[in-house]
């Protein structure tokens, strides 16, 4: 097993947001600014290991019939660990995400990998696959948030990038422009994609 | 038989496992949680208080404001600002239920006396770049020096003392009529929450 490309896979070839479409709830509803993609890719990430890590160790002690629940458990239980810490100390972020912390335990991205890899493959491979399905779905949320919040309020991190008389592009950072955008970049990766063959 | 009852073992063994961590890590964020929240409350009323030498946060009364669609009380917290030990302002949180989208939450801040020495919005999910302008300065500043009787407590398109905001008349009509709602309520009690009566504590 080639470790390299099980990282890989997550970033480029089965990213989760521009190559399989998974996750896209949680990636247009938070993109508003950079700062809130990568705070939420990061929690994703953290969780989408966590439950990796479980679900390999116990993959032969949880009987196939009742998998999807013990998954669940295990998933909602970091999901919790991840919004107690955020809250205690991440404040801002935590309210700016708000109910899409909680709601990460419905990302289909992460019981995805539990069901399609953890469960049947070994530890090291496991950690490396969520931590790079995991970095993936982080760049995906950065770069949708970064374009959005460029255009949308003309800062990027909340640092003013065009001065005072930039007349921000307002429908990017409201829910249509979530839409725009992410189609947008859909369609230079696939342009990039077809490039490269 | 006998898999059934693996199958509920295994589960009950997964969801204990699960119960202890979750135990464990919110004993350990407990702490740091209130005071985040605390911080928070601290922020609004500094924000809306003049300077104070006191911790209003632990200088409160807490007076009933009316019962929910269940009939439980709902209650209003007033923090005390105090310099020396005189009363210097009070700030209470006002909901605004009536905004673009959802509740507003309010903190205003008032002078013993009943003028507004300034407000804050803690919460809103207004429009970004129409009605979130509620939170911009110059809208927030027609509040300081205004009071019961000295204003029109109406924006101006309802022919009050308020500039409303273009294109987001809503927001700035739902923030206007809470606070005055709230300032309502401070001068109807303002005996038990400056503690001018006994027992007011």
């Amino acid at each position: 097993m080639n470790l390299t490309r099980e990282f890989n896979k997550g970033l480029w070839r089965e990213n989760a947001v521009f190559r399989l479409l998974l996750g896209l709830c949680p990636a247009l509803a938070v993109t508003t600014s950079a700062i809130n993609g990568l705070g939420m890719g990061l929690a994703t990430s953290f969780v989408l290991i966590c439950s990796n890590t479980v679900v390999t160790l116990l993959r032969k002690v949880i009987p196939a019939k009742v998998r999807i629940p013990a998954y669940i458990v295990i998933i909602a239980s970091f999901v919790t660990v991840v919004q107690l810490g955020m809250e205690a100390y991440v404040y801002d972020l935590y309210r700016a995400l708000g109910i899409f912390i909680p709601l990460i335990v419905v990302n289909c991205l992460i019981l995805g990998r539990a069901e399609a890899f953890a469960s049947r493959n070994p530890l090291v491979p496991s950690v490396v696959d969520g931590a790079g399905m995991g970095l993936g779905f982080t760049l995906a949320l950065f770069l949708l948030g970064a374009v959005r919040e460029i255009l949308g309020a003309g800062s990027l991190f909340g640092i003013s990038l065009f001065g005072a008389s930039y007349n921000p592009f307002l429908l990017m950072i409201l829910p249509p422009g979530a839409f725009i955008a992410l189609g947008l970049l859909l369609a230079g990766m696939n342009r990039l994609e077809k490039g490269r063959r | 038989m006998k898999e059934t009852l693996r199958l509920a073992l295994v589960l009950t063994l997964i969801a204990a496992g699960a119960g202890l961590i979750l135990s464990l890590v919110e004993s350990a964020t407990r702490a740091p949680i209130a005071e985040q929240r605390r911080q928070e409350t601290l922020r609004a009323l500094r924000a809306v208080l003049p300077p104070v030498d006191n911790a209003p946060d632990t200088d409160t009364v807490e007076l009933k404001i009316g019962q929910d669609r269940r009939g439980r009380d709902l209650s209003r917290t007033f923090y005390r600002g105090r310099i020396g030990g005189e009363l210097a302002g009070v700030a209470f949180p006002v909901t605004a239920p009536d905004g673009y989208s959802g509740n507003i939450d309010i903190m205003v801040g008032v002078r013993p006396d009943g003028v507004v020495q300034a407000i804050a919005i803690l919460q809103h999910a207004e429009t970004p770049g129409l009605g979130d302008k509620i939170g911009a300065d110059w809208f927030r500043g027609q509040f300081p020096g205004k009071h019961r009787e000295n204003a029109d407590w109406r924006v101006k398109k309802d022919g009050g003392d308020f500039d409303q905001i273009t294109g987001a008349t809503i927001s700035a009509r739902a923030v206007v009529t809470a606070v005055r709602q709230g300032l309502d309520f401070f001068q109807a009690n303002a005996d038990v929450i400056l503690g001018r009566e006994e027992g007011a504590e």
